[in-house]
């Protein structure tokens, strides 16, 4: 029998309403519970000073393989997420070919299973090729353990055809995740339409291009009693139209991330590239109602949604690059510095939207210190400050915004079913 | 001969700026130092010195990514004014396409002792972006829906030169706003001078936060015609019309065309500019195109001078800062 101590560590579990000094014993990989500091263990881990949280799970994030693998791989993916200290997650299906059949989600989760670095959950495509006209195999990928159903960074435009994702989906208790984007708003949109927009000459795209979609797809999971999930939302309005779902018993999650939090549209100014995502950037208006839905559970996780591009993707003229902004290795610092440091959620609240709340949207038996659970733990320094650099990162891409900033804090420690897959640098 | 030493260098003093990317960036100084260099070039005009020689021996690189006439040309021949040897280089759509990235190709050209770059492209932001990445200066020719410093420059000279001053005028940028760089660099050069903008338009190309630039926003031509100065009728593009932003051109012209009713309500000594090229019939007829409110042919001719300015400016920042007086 192996056995890990970690000892004298802030053990925080949502999970179980858990934030306390102790102690937590591993074996065999599974979650043994709290115990003495005395108890004897065959490897100790000193925690002083140090956040223990079950590990971090992140809810979409792309991989790029197979197809991209200029942007990234399967395994610099991976170990980009252990560095961020992440223990799950769950990837688009936006490769090519697109997952939206069985042997493609098998292929990742062997390269996943080959990589060796954190957990892997496919997504599988909604529609075939992400086109928005048929629905791919979805008991087919199911059999090949997608978690949820996604066409990514395509919104899927069709209402008849989201109505009936929905209702196929119930029978495999799945979610649906959904990008919230009317097409014909979003066209040739470059950042959010506003004064930033107006005086950069850049076309904007309106907050209600997401509101509009927001309120179709909640229309539709009271419909349908399916389960949707919004990924990436950034207005006031969408906030409120969750908010009142939910109220009203509607199946309806959501997440947002952590730059949607941290940075405004005025960013792009200087027209840099990097500052260049969908959704796009917004006012500190819709972060203020952001935060509030994070606050009174509107929303229910964050997530990086990791998004790669090689640097000959972002560096050109603006209307040329590629949307998208890489987040795994600042998951943590962006969040401490735009929810922890001003004071709108306490670790305990942050480090639910980011293991309990994502693992109870895909019904992932993770997320938790419980005993019995899979040994995924994350070690958080909260007070460590570096600055990022290229250098340092596992990504094999690094399109960040928050690159030569100062940041605090970061992943010391990240045990996946027991073991130790990443130390950060002294 | 060479201006530089013999004749009034009094006007270029306090000019450091390295690249003139927009008029947002400039202060009320520098734009009053372009528009003096403007206008002691068209003074040696008068008196036919024609042919300078400051820029003898530099090479201007005219890069354009967008297709233009007007401004290539008048850019071209100021280059040559003040001597110095001009590439052209002109492509249209992205030079993406043909597989290299703009930036490349920029450098590709200034490695061929490419001192000042003129620019024009379609994305917004161009310009900053060889400002970034070249050692050379920088001089905007309109980038996308961003700005069109040299345009708004010479549409400020020439209200100079017929009010002797711009403070205190009222100057009303007619028709579609949205898609204008020379709107946008208008409203910054004629606020920081003190002159009152307003912008008048059909409500779908006024874009809703454009009144936090500082200028008045109205949708009607009628209502403020008799307390505007300098009406500057702005280009009409179809395609616009087609992207249904307009249900017709006559109605447009109906609504925000320029004609002689219109002038009759105006102010006796109106003054009209158009920054063309000018869709006779729609933003403007004919009859007020050539008549004596319009100054439309002027402003061609001191755009040539406020693009000399413009690199003449350049190249003493350049040779000051290459501690190398003239």
């Amino acid at each position: 029998m192996n056995s890990i101590l970690i000892k004298n560590g802030r053990i925080i579990d949502p999970s179980q309403d858990l934030d306390l000094q102790g102690n937590l014993l591993i074996e065999d990989g599974k979650i043994k519970g709290l115990c003495k500091e005395t108890t004897n263990a065959d490897e100790v881990i000193d925690a002083t000073g140090l956040i223990v949280s079950p590990g971090l799970i992140d809810l979409h994030v792309s991989l790029c393989e197979p197809g991209f693998e200029e942007d990234e791989t399967i395994e610099s993916g991976t170990a980009a997420a252990l560095a961020g200290g992440i223990t799950s997650l769950a990837c688009l299906p936006n490769t090519s070919p697109v997952v939206d059949d069985r042997s493609s989600a098998e292929f990742i989760l062997l390269q996943a299973e080959r990589a060796a670095n954190c957990n892997v959950f496919p997504l599988g495509a909604v529609t075939k090729n992400h086109e928005g006209k048929e629905l791919a195999e979805i008991g087919q990928l199911v059999a090949g353990k997608a978690v949820g159903f996604t066409d990514a960074d395509h919104p899927i435009e069709n209402a008849e055809i989201m109505r009936c994702a929905l209702e196929y989906t119930r029978m495999f208790h799945h979610p649906i995740l959904n990008r919230p984007q009317v097409p014909e708003l979003t066209e040739k949109g470059q950042m959010h339409e506003g004064y930033y927009s107006t005086v950069l000459g850049l076309k904007g795209i309106p907050a209600a291009a997401e509101s509009i979609m927001v309120n179709r797809d909640i229309a539709l999971a009271e419909l349908t009693q399916g389960r949707i999930h919004l990924m990436c939302i950034s207005t006031r309005e969408s906030v409120s139209q969750i908010r009142r779902a939910k109220q009203a018993g509607i199946q309806v999650t959501a997440d947002v991330t952590p730059h949607h939090l941290a940075l405004t549209d005025q960013m792009l100014e200087n027209y840099d590239p990097h500052y260049k995502v969908l959704p796009p950037l917004r006012p500190q208006e819709h972060i203020d109602a952001l935060i509030e839905g994070l606050k009174d559970g509107t929303i229910d996780a964050i997530c990086s949604d990791h998004t790669p591009h090689a640097t000959e993707k972002k560096t050109d003229e603006i209307l040329g690059a590629a949307f998208g902004i890489i987040g795994l290795e600042t998951l943590i610092p962006v969040c401490f510095q735009s929810l922890i440091k001003p004071g709108h959620l306490t670790w305990s609240e942050l480090i639910s939207k980011l293991t309990s709340g994502p693992a109870n949207i895909l019904g992932l038996n993770k997320g938790t210190l419980a005993e019995g659970a899979d040994a995924d733990i994350t070690l958080i320094n909260p007070d460590t400050k570096y600055k990022l650099n290229a250098a340092d990162l596992k990504s094999a891409s690094h399109n960040s915004p928050f690159l030569g900033k100062e940041l605090q804090g970061r992943a010391e420690i990240v045990l996946v079913s027991g073991q130790i897959r990443y130390r950060a640098k002294s | 001969m060479n201006i530089d030493h013999e004749y009034r260098t009094d006007i270029s003093k306090g000019w450091t700026r390295k690249h003139i990317l927009g008029l947002q960036d400039l202060t009320k100084d520098e734009l009053n130092i372009i528009l003096n260099q403007a206008a002691e070039f068209k003074r040696l005009a008068a008196i036919g010195e024609t042919k300078l020689t400051p820029l003898a021996g530099t090479v201007v690189a005219n890069l354009f990514f967008e297709p233009s006439t007007r401004t290539r040309i008048s850019f071209g021949l100021a280059a040559k004014r003040l001597s110095a040897d001009t590439v052209d280089f002109s492509a249209s759509g992205s030079s993406l396409s043909k597989g290299e990235s703009f930036v490349d190709t920029a450098k590709t050209v200034e490695a061929m002792g490419v001192s000042y770059v003129v620019v024009r492209h379609k994305t917004p932001g161009a310009p900053q972006l060889l400002a970034q990445h070249l050692d050379a200066n920088i001089l905007n020719a309109g980038d996308g829906t961003h700005e069109h410093p040299t345009q708004a420059l010479l549409d400020i000279f020439t209200i100079r030169e017929h009010f002797g001053k711009i403070e205190g005028l009222t100057v009303t940028l007619v028709g579609d706003i949205l898609h204008s760089r020379v709107a946008r660099s208008n409203i910054w050069g004629l606020k920081k001078l003190g002159a009152h903008v307003i912008v008048c338009g059909p409500t779908t190309l006024i874009p809703s936060e454009i009144s936090r630039m500082g200028v008045e926003v109205s949708h009607n031509l009628d209502d403020v015609l008799n307390r505007t100065d300098c009406l500057n009728l702005l280009r009409i593009q179809f395609e616009r019309q087609r992207g249904h932003f307009f249900p017709s051109i006559r109605e447009y012209a109906h609504l925000f065309g320029m004609n002689k009713q219109r002038i009759n309500k105006a102010k006796e000594n109106v003054l009209i500019l158009a920054p063309g090229p000018i869709n006779r019939g729609v933003e403007i007829t004919p009859d007020v195109a050539d008549g004596p409110h319009s100054v439309i042919l002027g402003q061609v001719s001191n755009g040539l001078i406020i693009r000399m300015a413009c690199l003449y400016l350049l190249h003493l920042q350049r040779t000051a800062s290459l501690g190398n007086p003239g």
